[in-house]
């Protein structure tokens, strides 16, 4: 239809940005959503670095191999096409953030550096340091402020992403969004729209994620009609400072460049960490995996983890928590290549890490589940594509470490083009009435929120709602307390109809926005929840001791959850996995594979 | 035997950018690891002052919580810091928490900062890269280079060294020192340098880098330890430099 399409991008991390490029390159107008400003984005975290079969070490490294890795680390449960032609973009992704300036750790020669990473053999993962993340999205930030400043993007930021707006045939003819400032609640047509809004930590109270990974976008959205995949995997990262406010993440990049776990053999040691002899302390992932050592992916090592302080009650001084020691390596390269991360324990835990080895334990980091997508990023329904941690489609079980910023970039810059050329060809709408209709019906939220004079305090219902689900739906999983989940889930819906606000102002009210935030993550706290409790076999996040194998047979498929507006519930249904190019065979960690 | 060790802050409210703040205290109990972040969140799940009234959550920027999002600066006890970071063990009590002074307050402790990224369109702080297409490697780059552009690339836009400026206020309208180094990251840059006239043209209009006073401020606050300093004088000279070449070019 139009010659220059308007298409919106919701989320302003390393998969939004991407998209707002390409889309910019091919002469689209982009309005980009945001609920902080784009450069604050959660993808600032991503400390260890990103994956790319460069082979610049000389140790025959391929993008097949990169893409077996994958797979096979993600248990063979994703759709193997688009994983592979992630694989082989990837290098020419790190050469364009190179191009773009990205302060990429070198070698002599001047070449970038490669580092090890979970789940694989070789050295793939280029870094900046151990801010990679940040200095990824700075670059993109700095492209996408260039076509900012020539009118090509028009940015909303502390803008609050509330609901899409679908004509009568159901296609989305743009969103409807709310100024965090003003509480103004706004329509805005577009011809296509991009989601690309990361994560879902807070549904787990505390979390590696930040403050504004709440979800509520995709859940919003798969209330409106969007398949949710694959909504049981929950990514526990291994290595995490707990912490009262989050729990902050200790990147893989530690044991990457050789960072030791450990626990002293004798249960209760009390002797400070370094002055307990090496034939003390139990190595146990090198123990127990001597191939892969400590760089097992990820949810190996938390079950490990878990199982030496639960099984063998080994956590240090009985708490549960183990060593990450770094300190038998050289300060100076501890330096070069970790100083971001060893600041983040510095400065809030007070020890040094180059001279103490690191208290951690695990702490739920990532989703590989989100908005059901085709390969081409698009959503079921029509004028709606997704990219980044939001959609499910690239780590399957499991996401290997450093997958996810290239996952990221190489989702939006499919997302990107894909939507550009739905745009132009898309047919006018029929009337626009929706428009109108969908303010009301938020407004009407709004009002609904602001008028309720319950007892109950969102932010308090909130706590509960994340200690139940890390206490259920993260490592290890059990049929009963998944299904009473369930149930308190659901009453704590009911009291969610009962809350009280304490704040009914106008203006910055950020427990109205909360309290809406925090509904989304109710009902998509069940559909993780009802996922785990069907999916009967162990496959990689996703471990039930009542069935400890992975079942191909029965499960070697993607679940997907509809919501069912007159149950208020979701509705599943299954859908085989494209396994077309690499046969399922079975994930040992322990063995040569 | 229940711990009765409490924390106690107090806040500066103000509803809206044109209300006259005032102050409310809240008294918390204490426990181990507690931040100014932590213990924002607590007000929220008990919105209650010291005197036992009832009040609003307060309203105050925040995001990744491990002081690499730039989003919770604020002044803390009169100095300008991120919240997440400022750990309550190591802050003199009451804790005093106060937005930033030369940013509009858009509510109690969030402060409007987009001035900042408006400066760093006004001096083209990216590399002119032809397009997102497949076009090879990068420039090679030594090591050295590397390690000195990195530490630049850190900041996180809090605005820290802007609130501390002594020359960072209306009359001046002076750039402050987060732009300044990105400049000299991007001109340091071999390919970031084709836009380096541009940068250092910006640079001399109004408010630009001849308002620095020298006062040092900027980089002793600065959470990240970005040399901004050296950034300003070699930018300085870049500019002077730049500035002589034109006077003969007329």
């Amino acid at each position: 239809m139009a010659t220059s399409p308007r298409v919106i991008v919701v989320g302003g991390g390393l998969a939004g940005l991407a998209a707002v490029i390409k889309i910019a390159e091919k002469g689209g107008n982009v309005d980009l959503f945001s609920v902080v400003p784009v450069k604050r984005s959660h993808s600032v975290c991503a400390q260890g670095g990103i994956n790319a079969a460069k082979n610049l070490k000389g140790e025959g490294d391929t993008t097949w191999q990169h893409f077996d890795d994958t797979v096979y680390g993600g248990d063979f449960l994703a759709n193997q096409p688009p994983i592979k032609d992630m694989c082989e973009a990837a290098p020419g992704i790190i050469d364009l953030l190179d191009r773009m300036g990205v302060p990429f750790n070198r070698t002599p020669e001047g070449l970038l550096d490669f580092r090890r990473f979970g789940g694989t053999l070789y050295h793939r993962t280029a870094f900046a340091g151990a801010t990679t993340g940040q200095q990824l999205l700075y670059a993109l930030d700095e492209q996408v402020r260039r076509y900012e400043s020539e009118g090509k993007v028009k940015k909303y930021e502390h803008w609050e992403f509330l609901s899409a707006v679908l004509d009568s045939n159901k296609v989305c003819r743009g969103i409807c969004a709310m100024d965090l400032r003003s509480m103004e609640v706004r329509t805005f047509p577009a011809d296509a729209v991009i989601m690309a809004t990361g994560g879902i930590g807070a549904i787990f109270g505390r979390s590696t994620n930040s403050v504004v990974c709440t979800g509520s976008a995709q859940s919003a959205l798969y209330q409106q009609g969007c398949y949710y995949a694959n909504g049981e995997f929950i990514q526990v990262h291994p290595t995490c400072i707990p912490g009262e406010d989050k729990l902050r993440l200790m990147s893989e990049s530690a044991r990457g460049e050789g960072g030791r776990v450990w626990v002293p053999k004798t249960p209760g040691d009390k002797r400070d960490a370094k002055s307990i002899p090496t034939s003390e302390r139990w190595y146990f992932l090198e123990e127990w995996y001597p191939k892969y050592g400590n760089l097992v992916p990820r949810d190996v090592a938390t079950r490990a983890i878990h199982k030496v302080v639960y099984e063998h009650n080994l956590g240090i001084d009985g708490k549960p928590m183990v060593y990450l020691d770094v300190t038998h390596i050289d300060r100076k390269t501890l330096d070069r290549k970790l100083e971001g991360i060893l600041e983040i324990y510095e400065k809030f835990v007070g020890d040094d890490p180059r001279d103490t080895p690191m208290k951690i334990f695990p702490g739920m980091h990532y989703t590989m589940g989100g908005l059901w997508v085709d390969f081409t990023q698009a959503t079921n329904i029509p004028g709606i594509y997704a990219a980044g941690e939001c959609e499910y489609q690239y780590h399957g079980a499991n996401r290997l470490g450093a997958n996810s910023l290239v996952s990221c970039i190489f989702g939006g810059f499919v997302a990107g083009p894909t939507a550009v050329n739905y745009a132009r060809n898309l047919k006018a709408a029929p009337g626009n009435g929706y428009f109108d209709a969908e303010r009301k019906r938020q407004e009407e939220n709004n009002a609904t929120l602001m008028k309720s004079d319950g007892t109950e305090n969102p932010f308090r219902l909130w706590r509960e709602l994340g200690d139940l689900m890390t206490k259920n739906c993260t490592v290890i999983r059990y049929n009963k307390n998944l299904q009473e989940t369930d149930a308190e889930l659901c009453k704590l819906l009911e009291r969610f109809q009962h809350i009280n606000l304490s704040d009914r102002s106008q203006w910055a009210n950020t427990s109205v926005v909360f309290a809406r935030q925090l509904y989304n993550m109710l009902q998509l706290a069940r559909v993780i929840t009802q996922g785990a409790k069907m999916r009967d076999e162990s496959r990689g996040a996703h471990y039930k001791p009542e069935f400890p194998e992975r079942d191909d047979k029965n499960w070697l498929k993607t679940t997907k959850a509809t919501f069912a507006p007159d149950a208020d519930e979701p509705k599943f249904e299954f859908e085989p996995v494209d396994i077309s190019l690499i046969p399922p065979r079975p994930r040992r960690y322990d063995a040569v594979k | 035997m229940a711990n009765s060790k409490t924390v106690v802050f107090k806040i500066k409210r103000q509803p809206t950018p044109d209300a006259k703040p005032h102050w409310e205290e809240f008294e918390l109990p204490w426990h181990s690891g507690m931040n100014v972040i932590s213990s924002l969140m607590e007000i929220a799940a008990n919105p209650v002052t010291r005197d036992g009234k009832a009040t609003t959550p307060i309203t105050y920027d925040s995001n990744c919580l491990e002081e690499v999002c730039g989003s919770c600066a604020m002044l803390i006890n009169g100095r300008a810091r991120m919240a997440c970071s400022a750990l309550v063990d190591k802050l003199e009590q009451p804790i005093r928490l106060e937005p930033f002074s030369k940013f509009p307050v858009v509510r109690d402790l969030a402060v409007d900062r987009s001035v900042l990224f408006e400066d760093l369109k006004a001096v083209k702080a990216w590399v002119p890269i032809d397009g997102s297409y497949d076009l090879g490697p990068g420039p090679r780059i030594s090591m050295q280079e590397q390690e000195a552009a990195y530490p630049l690339s850190r900041c996180i836009s809090c605005c820290c060294c802007m609130e501390v400026c002594p020359q960072f206020n209306q009359d001046t309208g002076f750039v402050g020192a987060a732009a300044i180094s990105q400049v000299r990251l991007f001109n340091n840059h071999p390919t970031g340098a084709a836009l380096k006239r541009e940068r250092l043209a910006a640079l001399m209009e109004e408010g630009g880098i001849q308002e620095c006073g020298y006062a040092q401020n900027c980089v002793e606050i600065c959470p990240k330890d970005i040399p901004l300093t050296r950034s300003i004088a070699e930018v300085g000279g870049q500019v002077m430099k730049q500035a002589i070449g034109d006077l003969f070019r007329k």
